[in-house]
């Protein structure tokens, strides 16, 4: 779930307010920080994160429960953007780079799979 | 603030990859187009957390013959060649379209790569478009009911914006409702939203539902996460001691999850991915990143430690009811409402088996080009009547038929869950059980019905919890009234398929459930149209 709104990071633009799906979040005073009003909705889908410019908002793994987490600690282990990162979100139009290797998925799936039906076809020959 | 009125030609319900093709069609078919989305247009719904792959085989005659061919014989006589047909043929001429705003990448094979997509990409790609398009994106502006004419045609819907906090009325000649499926708030990644409103604004308006019983489908992700599943399909699988599992691979689809859920009900079930493709393993944050994300924050090692998991419910987004379509326009039985993606049903591609994966995505895409084109002609042909008297069609949790008073509406979710979504229950079916599922659904109906009244922000979850318990009492009826085993239904206590089960069944009603079964069967219909 959202576990926490760095206010020395977030610019105010309420991106995330907006982005997020299930209405977890409520505007904040002006040019500060958004509030996480309703975080019993939140799903942890990771939403926020991608669409917000400062990589200001952090989202704690459990979806089942509000998480505590240590700003300094989160701060210092550079997961802060990760998802933006990892998506390369912001390349330019027409940059085939963030879903080069994405065609691969199919054949991984299918390739796991077959591992698992050739270990049950061993076991139960 | 004060409501907001507008009046168009065509109202898109539903913010997923369906409610913004339906935006496309109708725009590019000339019409003037609002749609309007629970939540945002880019991260709502179970496409934009995912990655949808659509169905996709060139138009070699052969080719398209033998994929339908086969979709056909696992439908279990529910599905139509011809939808399957029209899927596959829409789908290859239009998802190329967003090349200017999605960056289709290259296969393996240096040629341009379309059938898959990664869901937050592909959905910003699609706002873009249908922006470009002219259509007017209200996010936040959850639908809450449906208006029709008096003679029984669509009018419009009627909502609130959940950030401007005011209520809005949108008239229209037409209506798409792509609203999503319902996943019983099993906290399926995505799903939180999808809770059937559609179905429940549809049957209000009038508008039957089928294929409701193939319900029971479940996707495998971290017991305190739900994920996408590109890393799981090799995993083995123990228990609490550290004992193997003898689970079915995922080849065996249904003894698959069975297996799990047995073994989950009689404790926690550990995976193990170490046997997953090495060549996987350093690539997948480039493929999934969303799906490292809860094991690296919690400090697991995704493919050497073993963690808990558990099976999330997909409910019908990835079973296949939803709403009746009677026409080759994905029109429901109400004029002018057309149903798109897993608000409607699936069962004319896929039958009863599920399209999770390619088939849905292809479906939702081709009915929402279809409904969306259809409705702009409508609008053409019959105006937009928006100077005609329009009745409110909304009243479970918007206008209780009894006194409001306060009603528990985490016991009234917390039913719908344990109901729907329990191993047991739903692996495991039996007539006592489902009577006695359908009694507590009908309890809970009545206490929502009878008694829950909302304002303001409120009326969303209102009318959310409303469709999961109607969800739910149409799912449990068609269950009950279809004894015997076909597709992702399943019955204990009838194993086989019924001689006359390759029926449609139809489901509908609020206060009184009814359900019948098509007349006449898929068969005999075909036969007409071929005579």
């Amino acid at each position: 779930m959202i576990a926490h709104i760095f206010a020395d990071l977030c610019n105010g633009c309420q991106a995330c307010v907006s982005a997020c799906p299930t209405h977890v979040l409520d505007p904040g005073e002006a040019g500060g920080p958004p509030v996480i009003a309703r975080l019993d909705q939140c799903q942890t889908c990771f939403m926020c994160e991608l669409y917000c410019p400062q990589d200001a908002i952090f989202v704690g793994p459990d979806q089942t429960r509000a998480e505590t987490i240590d700003p300094v600690a989160i701060k210092a282990s550079g997961l802060l953007g990760q998802m933006r990162r990892d998506h390369i979100w912001d390349a330019p139009p027409g940059d085939l780079a963030p879903l080069s290797e994405y065609w691969k998925l199919g054949p991984y799936l299918m390739g796991g799979a077959q591992i698992a039906a050739e270990r049950y076809a061993r076991k139960h020959k | 603030m004060s409501p907001l009125d507008l009046e168009t030609d065509v109202l898109i319900i539903g913010g997923g990859m369906a409610a913004c093709w339906a935006a496309i069609g109708a725009a590019r078919a000339g019409a003037e187009v609002v749609l309007v989305d629970k939540g945002f247009v880019g991260t709502s719904g179970v496409t934009a957390t995912a990655g949808p792959g659509h169905w996709w085989v060139p138009p070699d005659p052969a080719l398209r013959a033998a994929a339908i061919e086969k979709r056909h014989q696992a439908a279990f006589g529910l599905s139509e060649r011809i939808w399957a047909e029209r899927v596959l043929e829409t789908t290859w001429r239009t998802l190329p379209q967003l090349a200017a705003y999605y960056p289709f990448s290259r296969d393996g094979s240096g040629n341009t790569y379309y059938p898959g997509v990664r869901g937050p990409e592909y959905l910003r790609a699609l706002r873009h478009c249908a922006l470009d398009l002219g259509v007017r994106i209200l996010d936040h502006h959850p639908a809450l009911e449906l208006l029709t004419h008096a003679d029984g045609a669509v009018a419009g819907a009627a909502g609130y914006a959940r950030l401007a906090r005011r209520p809005w009325t949108i008239r229209a000649a037409a209506c798409v409702l792509a609203t999503g499926g319902c996943a019983f708030r099993s906290g399926l990644i995505g799903s939180h939203t999808n809770t059937g409103d559609g179905y429940l604004m549809g049957a209000e308006a009038g508008a039957d539902l089928s294929g409701m019983e193939f319900s029971t489908i479940y996707t495998l992700s971290p017991a305190w996460c739900s994920t996408r599943t590109l890393p799981y399909p090799a995993a083995r699988f123990f228990d609490a001691a550290g004992a193997e599992l003898d689970i079915p691979p995922p080849m065996a689809d249904r003894a698959h999850h069975r297996a799990l859920a047995k073994a989950m009900l009689e404790g926690p079930v550990f995976a193990d991915l170490s046997e997953a493709p090495e060549a996987l393993k350093p690539i997948l944050r480039r493929i999934q990143p969303a799906t490292i994300a809860p094991f690296e924050r919690r400090g697991v090692r995704l493919f050497e430690d073993r963690f808990e998991v558990k099976l999330f419910g997909e409910g019908t987004v990835r079973g296949t009811g939803g709403l009746r379509i009677v026409d080759d326009d994905c029109q429901t039985t109400v004029h002018g409402l057309f149903a798109a993606g897993d608000a409607a049903t699936r069962e004319l591609v896929v039958g009863a088996s599920s399209g999770g994966g390619s088939p849905n995505s292809a479906w939702a895409l081709t009915s929402g080009q279809l409904g969306g084109a259809a409705a702009a002609r409508l609008a053409r042909s019959e105006g937009r009547r928006a100077g005609e008297r329009a009745f409110a069609r909304g009243r479970a949790g918007l206008r209780p038929a009894g006194a409001a008073r306060d009603v528990d509406e985490r016991a009234a979710i917390g039913v719908v869950k344990d109901e729907m979504l329990s191993y047991d229950k739903a692996f495991w079916k039996r007539r006592a059980s489902l009577e006695a599922s359908q009694l507590l659904l009908d309890g809970v109906w009545a206490e929502i019905a009878g008694h829950r009244g909302a304002e303001g922000l409120d009326q969303v979850a209102a009318r959310e919890t409303a469709s999961l318990v109607a969800t739910a009492r149409w799912s449990t009826r068609a269950a009950l009234v279809r004894t015997e085993t076909r597709g992702l239904h399943g019955r204990a206590d009838a194993p086989d398929l019924s001689p006359g089960g390759a029926r449609r069944l139809l489901v509908g009603g609020l206060d009184t459930v009814w359900s019948r079964f098509e007349t006449p069967a898929v068969g005999a219909l075909l036969a007409e149209a071929a005579a």
